[in-house]
């Protein structure tokens, strides 16, 4: 393929995907939290979408829209959990959400 | 030139989703974060194509950039998308082993690819005309994975449910 070879892809997936760790660890607004685990799951997409291209099969892009189509749900769910939290009047903050602390 | 016109667009399109992945975890607003995932998801839609997925990267556009960011921003809306400092209120050796441990991930990734694999990533497989295309997609998804279709379904009817139930239930305290 001309550019770039599957490496240069990963070291990218790789470098975007700590970005969002970093932001799910940092981020105190379960919104923003939300918006990191997709870049995750993107650069995760990403990494399945060059090795589909360096092996030459297509299962890999199967795989990248199954995960898709889960961060979409995760999304609906995610989204749906945050509404419910702030009907109930509490504080949208990941670090006072401790109900279910053990 | 083919070359070349490909580094070109692959250096930009990295640049963009680096630079766009770094705002959306630092913009104190979640409706500017929102809007940065909007640029992350347009550049890895580019980086798609250059990898031969045309079908990935449009569903990419459609799905992310056209319908969950969507629902993103309308949540945002709806709950004042109020500021929230990255780096305020925390003790600064939280901040610093949140870098310590996303560092990490890193290194990790790249020293246990490095190793397993290194030397098989540099000659990429010869693809056909059809590779990535929405026939090809469609082929895949109604024949060797036609479980993962009927499981995807399944998972979207169960998110959507969810969500509606989520979404409509009144808590006890608050009713009349």
């Amino acid at each position: 393929m001309a550019g770039p070879g599957v490496a240069a892809y990963l070291i990218l997936s790789v470098i975007l995907f700590a970005t969002g760790a970093f932001g799910v660890l940092i981020r105190r607004s379960p919104l923003i939290v939300l918006l990191a685990l997709e870049i995750m799951l993107n650069a995760g997409n990403l990494a399945l979408i060059a090795f589909a291209r360096q092996t030459g099969t297509g299962s890999g892009q199967i795989f990248a829209l199954t995960v898709m189509v889960v961060a979409a749900a995760e999304a609906v769910v995610g989204l749906g959990l945050i509404v419910a939290i702030s009907r109930r009047h509490v504080e949208l903050d990941v670090d006072k959400l401790t109900t279910l602390r053990g | 030139m083919e070359e070349f016109l490909t580094w070109v667009v692959w250096v930009l399109a990295a640049l963009s989703l680096l630079t766009s992945g770094i705002a959306v975890v630092l913009f104190q607003n979640p409706f500017y974060s929102a809007l940065a995932l909007i640029g992350n998801l347009a550049s890895l839609a580019v980086l798609y194509l250059l990898l031969a997925a045309e079908f990935v990267a449009a569903a990419q556009v459609l799905v992310y950039a056209g319908a969950v960011v969507v629902m993103f921003l309308f949540v945002i809306a709806y709950l004042g998308g109020r500021a929230d400092a990255p780096w305020a209120g925390r003790p600064s050796l939280q901040s610093l082993a949140a870098i310590v441990a996303a560092a990490a991930i890193a290194v990790e990734v790249v020293v246990v690819v490095a190793l397993k694999a290194g030397d098989q990533l540099s000659t990429p497989a010869e693809i056909e005309d059809g590779f990535g295309t929405p026939a090809e997609i469609g082929r895949l998804f109604l024949g060797d994975h036609l479980l993962a279709f009927e499981v995807t379904s399944i998972v979207l009817l169960v998110a959507a449910v969810g969500g509606v139930i989520l979404g409509s239930a009144v808590p006890k305290e608050s009713r009349g």
